[in-house]
């Protein structure tokens, strides 16, 4: 049982080490647009994030976060056509990286983030996010992020576990045109296993899995996140912000009977434009592990779906987040 | 009277000069204590910046306190000293550190102060019946050495804690001390200081505690019980502590349960919070209600239910946070529910007839059909999908059937659910049922024969699917009646119920509601005709029916049916 142990550390340890060549290799891929983090901070607060014709999202996103207390920003543009690089340089908080290269390849842009992390985030914490995806966790209106982060720090925990949840507009997807129409959500579909490695997190379920994959659920998308890290640069995202290495940073969760301070990626996917995003997507195939199979999802969104049912709830604040049990605070009065 | 304030500040040194302005402008002369840890240059900025006050400022000398070490009692010592022997007016020395926030004005904790004259606030209590420390170290904090650092030296602490209890090593009190201890803010009047700091046996009593752990919470306590009688133990400084024993954190929305609290004093303020310190260090205004009692226990009740929820966590919830381990044996659901085996096979109509018992009755109540059929999850209605976004698909349920019912319970708190199961639904789920306390279970068992001698299929299929669903029965049956189960059960045959089938459904509606029911019409009998036939039948072809018990004979159909046919 002990060597079996032993064998599986070492195996990860082995995983981690390529990842990290990997995101050093990946610096080549990356071209300075504009580089503002000479003299940040050591206690600055980052926030990374990989993206491709996000201006939709853009301007809510630096918003939320600045508001959030984010110190900097660090952007990888992978080919933005649609004016966000622009956007993006002129921002006084934010560094700009671009990449021509295949996202795929730098397994969905961790290796290009990885070497972001590697580079700056040490020491620090890091907030690795999608460009569609908004960070809250209980008391943020009142408690930003230095806050959050000099609890964990006080109770020496070095990762905030996140759920993803998928808001979806009254009607239909194209009916959205912006991130504050998204106003619904399921409150109570979700399923929880853990899995490799360190018995992580694997949360699915919500409108996606009812309606695109309701035939296969093992498939449908992973919804647990790790995104806010005390970063040390020998660490590395495994699968997106989905998992770590070492393993032990995936037990964002209590399992005494307890409950962890958690927080929840308001997920705002699903705007008018992801309808076409997904007929550019399916000749791309840049995203999923398995284009072929995801074809049929991005063929549903194409179709332009209806997502809120009689059941759907109504977005309201993150008080009823927590009343919900959708998060917790933990701890943390 | 005058109130002198002894101040430790560490950090956030722009938030405690706020506060030391606070106190200044109040009229309390201070003594302020910057740890050593702090640098030269800012400690530097931070005396120039409060130059404008010296008349009644002075910094005490600088010590490098850590965590639970001597330094912390040896800087209060030494600031106490200076705070006597430079302020001559001050009778009432107060404790306070650079994060501690006043909520009232200083003016009505002075009140406070001379309407209890010659009174020493400190919080001190014998060792002996304190509950609150953690890490097990009780009176050993004052019997055993602690040399090294519990923050930077956690393995040679423990092991050197392991070897004095081994070698059974314990020192002696010096004499005429009763070790006590308590909060270390505390508000000594000036008498009582001097005696404690001009103790004859002072050198002796230091020397002791410098290997003492965590003095800073037991020497003040303990001197001051060996010097005065006028002792109210409690702290005027609000302080509570989280599960691990960290002192809680004040953030902005803390400001009404601050304000509501009545207390003169709470920490530790969070440096960032704006509205906290904006709200509370206004100008010193004229005391509104001076003899109002500080009521810390409301700002405990609080925090006393964000440690319940960190440690035990909603039951019945599996979220992000809380994913118990199986081996705890929690509950898989949030409240009680009702299943019904074999009742509706039993009853015609039975699901609408009991919604109408649980209205009756004024029970919020959803009566569903077979929730785990294998087609679909049959909620109450026909509905395709259920309170939380659940689906009746089936292949979602059965991905993880213990989420589905443990998400449906949670989503629908403070409504009764009641569904149907038996041996043809996706079985799955039958270990949590028997397991799970909140269920409420009535078994008529063998009732699936009803619907089953009827089905229009060729007799050898229909024998071949009776000894599936009685051997499916069989093991489920075993569940609920093994010593693992702690659900609520109550297990007929279906000769049984069919004795008198009236007290059965009433013994199960009353399981349901927790107490007596009103009697009500049945509903009527399923139709049975022929069963006893079929059941022969099947004991013929050598599939014994084990779990409908002897059934020779049925109830006669009702007239009603009769005519029908």
């Amino acid at each position: 049982m002990r060597t079996a142990q032993l064998r599986q550390a070492l195996r990860l340890r082995r995983k981690r080490q390529r990842l990290l060549w990997r995101a050093f290799r990946a610096r080549h891929a990356l071209t300075p647009r504009i580089d503002r983090t000479r003299g940040l901070p050591r206690g600055a607060i980052l926030c990374l994030c990989c993206l491709r014709n996000e201006m939709a999202q853009l301007p809510l996103f630096l918003d939320h976060h600045r508001r959030l207390g984010v110190d900097h920003f660090l952007f990888v543009d992978n080919g933005s056509d649609d004016g966000s690089l622009a956007f993006l340089a002129a921002q006084p908080d934010v560094s700009v990286w671009s990449t021509a290269a295949s996202y795929r390849d730098a397994r969905f842009g961790m290796d290009w983030l990885g070497w972001l992390l590697m580079r700056h985030g040490h020491g620090r914490w890091c907030l690795t996010l999608d460009a569609d995806e908004r960070l809250i966790y209980p008391f943020w209106t009142t408690r930003p992020l230095p806050a959050l982060t000099a609890w964990l720090d006080h109770g020496g925990q070095e990762a905030l576990g996140a759920l993803m949840l998928d808001l979806y507009p009254q009607g239909r997807l194209s009916e959205a045109g912006a991130p504050e129409d998204l106003l619904w959500f399921d409150a109570g579909n979700y399923t929880l296993r853990q899995q490799a490695p360190g018995q992580a997190l694997w949360i699915q379920g919500g409108p996606r899995a009812r309606a695109f994959f309701a035939d296969a659920p093992r498939r449908a998308p992973t919804l647990n996140k790790v995104p806010l890290v005390r970063w040390h640069r020998r660490y590395a995202y495994l699968n997106a912000a989905h998992t770590l290495l070492p393993p032990r940073l995936n037990r964002t969760y209590a399992s005494a009977g307890g409950e962890a301070l958690t927080g929840v990626l308001l997920h705002g996917k699903f705007l008018g434009a992801i309808v076409e995003k997904s007929a550019e997507e399916l000749v791309r195939r840049q995203h999923f592990g398995d284009p072929a199979r995801a074809a049929a999802y991005q063929r549903a969104l194409m179709g332009d779906p209806v997502l809120k049912t009689p059941q759907s709830t109504r977005y309201t604040g993150w008080r009823q987040l927590v009343a919900l049990g959708l998060m917790s605070r933990g701890g943390w009065p | 009277m005058s109130l002198g304030i002894v101040m430790l500040v560490h950090s956030a040194l722009d938030r405690a000069e706020q506060v030391i302005r606070h106190w200044y402008a109040a009229g309390c002369p201070l003594v302020v204590h910057v740890d050593a840890a702090v640098p030269e240059a800012d400690y530097r900025a931070f005396a120039g910046s409060l130059a404008d006050l010296r008349d009644r400022l002075v910094f005490a000398p600088r010590f490098r306190c850590e965590w639970g070490s001597w330094e912390l009692v040896a800087a209060t010592q030494a600031a106490a000293a200076l705070m006597l022997d430079r302020f001559e007016e001050a009778d009432r020395v107060f404790l306070a550190s650079g994060s501690c926030l006043p909520l009232r004005p200083v003016a009505e904790l002075r009140a406070y102060l001379e309407a209890h004259p010659e009174t020493n606030f400190i919080e001190s209590a014998t060792v002996r019946d304190v509950t609150w420390t953690r890490g097990g170290l009780g009176e050993e904090r004052f019997t055993l050495r602690f040399p090294f650092s519990w923050k930077r030296q956690r393995r040679l602490f423990d092991a050197h804690v392991a070897l004095q209890r081994r070698l059974g090593v314990r020192r002696r009190m010096p004499a005429g001390l009763v070790p006590h201890m308590g909060s270390q803010w505390w508000c000594l009047t000036r008498q009582t200081l001097q005696r404690i700091l001009n103790d004859p046996d002072r050198a002796a009593i230091d020397r002791y505690f410098r290997q003492v752990w965590i003095p800073d919470e037991s020497y003040f306590q303990t001197m001051a019980r060996r010097w005065s009688d006028r002792i109210e133990s409690r702290s005027l400084t609000a302080s509570t502590f989280d599960f691990l024993g960290r002192p809680h954190i004040l953030y902005d929305d803390h400001l009404p349960l601050l304000r509501r609290s009545g207390c003169f004093v709470a920490r530790k303020a969070w440096p960032g919070a704006e509205r906290l310190y904006e709200a509370f260090l206004q100008a010193d205004s004229a005391p509104a209600e001076p003899l109002r009692l500080p009521d810390p226990g409301r700002i405990e009740r609080v925090f006393a239910r964000a440690a319940e929820q960190r440690l035990r966590g909603r039951a019945g919830l599996i979220m992000q946070g809380r994913l118990p381990a199986p081996h705890l044996n929690l509950p898989l659901t949030a409240a009680p529910y009702s299943v019904f085996e074999g009742v509706a096979e039993v009853f015609d109509g039975f699901a609408p007839w009991l919604a109408r018992q649980l209205a009756e009755a004024g029970q919020g109540a959803a009566v569903h059909g077979h929730l785990f059929a294998p087609e679909r999850a049959e909620f109450a209605g026909g509905a395709t999908g259920y309170a939380g976004g659940l689906s009746d698909s089936a292949t979602l349920r059965d991905y993880h059937a213990q989420m589905f019912l443990s998400n449906l319970i949670w989503n629908t708190r403070g409504q009764r659910q009641c569904f149907s199961f038996g041996p043809r639904d996706t079985q799955a789920i039958h270990w949590d049922l028997a397991k799970d306390p909140n269920a409420v279970i009535s078994v008529i068992s063998g009732a699936w024969m009803i619907p089953l001698h009827r089905a229009p299929m060729p007799f050898a299929r229909r024998r071949a699917e009776a000894a599936r669903l009685q051997r499916i029965e069989a093991e489920h049956l075993a569940a609920l009646r093994s010593p693992w189960a702690r659900a609520r059960v109550r297990i007929w045959t279906l000769a049984e119920a069919l004795e008198a089938p009236e007290e059965r459904l009433q013994e199960a509606i009353e399981d349901t509601l927790g107490g007596p029911a009103p009697r009500r019409a049945l509903p009527a009998l399923a139709d049975m005709e022929g069963l006893p036939d079929f059941l022969q039948a099947l004991r013929n072809a050598g599939m014994h029916p084990q779990l409908t018990g002897e059934l020779r004979a049925v109830p006669a159909p009702p007239a009603r049916r009769a005519e029908r046919a």
